[in-house]
């Protein structure tokens, strides 16, 4: 076979939320863009739960309404903290939620991801899927130059490679761009859809229409791990899923079927799926290491974004967002340089990371940056310890059996007490407060 | 040369399920693949494409979406690839499929030169009739080399073909003149992994949709449901059998026992096998 003799202006690596975010930015500004992506088609290789946030990608494609695969609507949001029984929520719900222009959806990322690269292509960008990109190619000066994929025919040139290729990273940490994520900074997160007709999820939920309710619970089915299960409402199926640091599993010698399993026997999650039909069970790992995971992002013809720049923002399940945003504001900062008819050097590509740095995904990480150190070392308190003093306080509340009310609380403050001792409670809330500041 | 080779996307039968209530199959969500036993004659196609020059054109019957599949076979490598697609054709049985295909197969050759050969593969997994490749065939006019296991030699200047036929017999040396249709047999090679310059291609090209019009085609009530005399009669999902697998414990027992256990097992289970192998003198 013939050597190709072509260059891109960019080759983008993964058809995910980072990767069509910037392949699709590149190519409707006029750019020569080739995407390669190693699964059946985008989305094939996908886990997300998931929600999506619609600010971020109105800025991308302001009327993506119009086609886009969406499930449901939010306009409630369950946040939960469970023992073993039991379960102590925040419930919000607001008719403010059923707006002309929702701002949140559920999705199904095999689908939408489909329709995301249909976008791409639509935007003139070259798309090939069941390539694997194998490795970057490198000039005598060490800039990457382009890449060479599983498929014969030899490499590929661009003036500048977007590594958009996922949590492991495989290709830039063989590369030498950055580090292997270390099992302490990422989850792995297991998922089951289970399909119910649509009538009946509307009904357990009280859900009309496309509104849609979606589940976050912390507590002792994370067997005191730092971990979080999920349920998402889909138009006919219902997400459920949870997920630990990978770290934690490997401590507890814990396998994560066994969290899901008793998630979903959990007597507060059980009637909310029974009688459902499990059609999908995947897992995949998440990036939860924050601001400090961050890697370098950029260097000579290559930037890295979305889940291969750790951008995701644990402590708000937000993550979708945060890689559409990066790769959307890569793809402004290469369009920025080529239009100034700069070369694809470090240098100019810092304004990459200079952009991003504005922007809500480093500004939001940046607040939380002491979060996970703290949940992963205290997370037997976190997730085990206070889940259970927040369930006994609460039936202890609830229950009516002639005990005083004097009496009631001083037992509650003794429980909170004896399990944690004064000092450590107020050192608890202290460590919180601070990390979330 | 040109070679035509007509493909179908079929739902994933591994990923399907029927139905429990109307024994219908479930195909929603069921991912569709290229019916496996057309990957074996558009490899054939591609090798001889590769050998002998030419250009392959892959043509397929279907919905708007089995345009999925024609571009994974552009990604192979194949030349050229058209979709014929019509409400008109909806609910065509054999009969009516191998009417629309001979038709668009001739308008190909109008079009872009008269194939040498046209492929199909045996049958597919969904319908298992294989009678689309010899009714096409039959429809053109061509030569029709059933089951071919390999092909052993083509002589273009003498439009020639060499083949070895497999049949109940044994394998049957074929020579036939071309142009002809062959039905390749399934395990006769593997499907190649386009170059990325084929994928590029792929990526890049059209699919041509054909409507009837376009491949024209004239007679409109041998297309679809219309043209189709074949009539569903019932549909049934056979029953899950209820037997259970026995287990027989053979670490206490001497060779013996197991084997006069096991044939009791099985004559009891098939009173009428007992007889037979006594009549043709065994046991």
């Amino acid at each position: 076979m013939d050597m190709i003799e072509e260059q891109f202006d960019a080759i983008v690596i993964g058809a995910g939320m980072s990767g069509n975010a910037a392949a699709y930015t590149m190519a409707s500004h006029g750019l020569k863009v080739l995407q390669l992506e190693r699964g059946e088609y985008p989305g094939s290789k996908n886990v997300q739960g998931a929600i999506m946030y619609a600010n971020m990608l109105e800025k991308i494609i302001p009327d993506f309404r119009d086609d886009a695969p969406l499930e449901r609507h939010l306009v409630e949001q369950r946040l939960w903290v469970m023992d073993d029984t039991s379960h102590t929520g925040i419930h919000y719900r607001s008719d403010d939620f059923n707006e002309a222009k929702p701002n949140r959806y559920t999705i199904i990322r095999a689908q939408f991801d489909k329709w995301f690269s249909r976008k791409v292509r639509e935007a003139g960008a070259t798309v090939l899927c069941e390539t694997t990109v194998t490795e970057l190619i490198r000039d005598a000066k060490d800039r990457v130059i382009g890449v060479r994929t599983d498929r014969a025919g030899g490499a590929i040139y661009a003036d500048v490679v977007v590594l958009a290729e996922g949590v492991c990273g495989l290709l830039g940490t063989r590369a030498g761009l950055r580090e292997m994520p270390k099992p302490q900074t990422v989850a792995l997160a297991v998922k089951e859809m289970h399909f119910l007709p649509e009538e009946v999820i509307e009904q357990r939920f009280g859900l009309k229409g496309d509104e849609g309710c979606v589940i976050e619970a912390v507590g002792t089915t994370s067997r005191s791990m730092a971990g979080l299960g999920f349920l998402y409402t889909n138009k006919e199926s219902i997400s459920l899923g949870i997920g630990c640091l990978v770290s934690d599993f490997a401590a507890m010698v814990e396998s994560p079927y066994v969290l899901l399993d008793a998630l979903k026997t959990h007597p507060s999650i059980r009637p909310l799926i029974a009688g459902s039909e499990v059609k999908e069970y995947s897992a995949h790992l998440i990036p939860e290491g924050g601001y400090k995971a961050i890697p370098q992002l950029f260097g000579d013809g290559w930037v890295v974004v979305g889940d291969a720049a750790q951008l995701n923002n644990a402590i708000h399940r937000e993550g979708s967002n945060l890689a559409m945003t990066s790769g959307r504001i890569a793809a402004e900062a290469i369009i920025e340089v080529k239009s100034r008819n700069g070369p694809m050097t470090k240098r100019n590509l810092a304004l990459y990371k200079a952009m991003l740095d504005k922007s809500f995904v480093v500004k939001d990480l940046r607040k939380y940056k002491d979060m996970p150190a703290l949940l992963h070392t205290n997370s037997c308190n976190y997730f085990t310890a206070y889940p259970r003093l927040m369930s006994q306080a609460a039936q202890n509340f609830m229950r009516v059996d002639g005990t005083p009310k004097i009496e009631k609380e001083k037992a509650t403050t003794a429980a909170f007490i004896k399990a944690r001792s004064r000092w450590g409670l107020v050192s608890d809330a202290v460590r919180l407060a601070l990390a979330w500041r | 040369m040109h070679i035509v080779i007509c493909i179908k996307q079929v739902p994933d039968s591994a990923q399907i399920r029927v139905h429990p209530v109307t024994n219908t199959i479930m195909r929603q969500g069921v991912p569709t693949i290229i019916n496996p036993y057309d990957l074996f004659a558009l490899e054939e196609a591609l090798r001889l494409r590769d050998t002998h020059d030419g250009e392959v054109t892959v043509l397929t019957m279907g919905p708007p979406m089995a345009e999925d599949a024609l571009r994974k076979a552009l990604g192979y490598g194949a030349d050229r690839a058209v979709l014929l697609t019509d409400r008109y054709f909806a609910g065509s049985d054999t009969l009516a499929t191998s009417f629309a295909l001979s038709q668009a197969i001739a308008k190909v050759g109008e079009t872009f030169g008269t194939p040498d050969l046209v492929f199909t593969g045996k049958q597919t997994i969904d319908g298992d009739t294989a009678q689309v490749g010899p009714g096409i065939a039959k429809r053109l006019g061509l030569l029709q080399l059933t089951y071919v296991a390999k092909i052993a030699s083509i002589d273009l200047a003498a439009r020639e073909i060499k083949v070895e036929r497999r049949s109940e017999g044994g394998t049957q040396m074929l020579k036939s003149r071309l142009p002809c249709l062959i039905t390749m047999l399934e395990g006769t090679n593997e499907i190649r992994r386009g170059s990325i310059q084929d994928a590029l291609c792929a990526a890049r090209s059209q699919v041509l949709k054909w409507s009837a019009a376009d491949a024209g085609i004239e007679d409109l009530t041998k297309c679809g449901l219309r043209g189709s005399p074949t009539v569903v009669k019932r549909v049934f999902a056979p029953p899950a059998r209820a037997e259970k697998a026995a287990k027989i414990d053979t670490a206490e027992m001497a060779l013996r026992d197991v084997a006069d256990e096991l044939i009791t097992a099985i004559f009891t289970r098939q009173p009428a096998l007992e007889h037979e192998l006594a009549f043709n003198g065994g046991a």
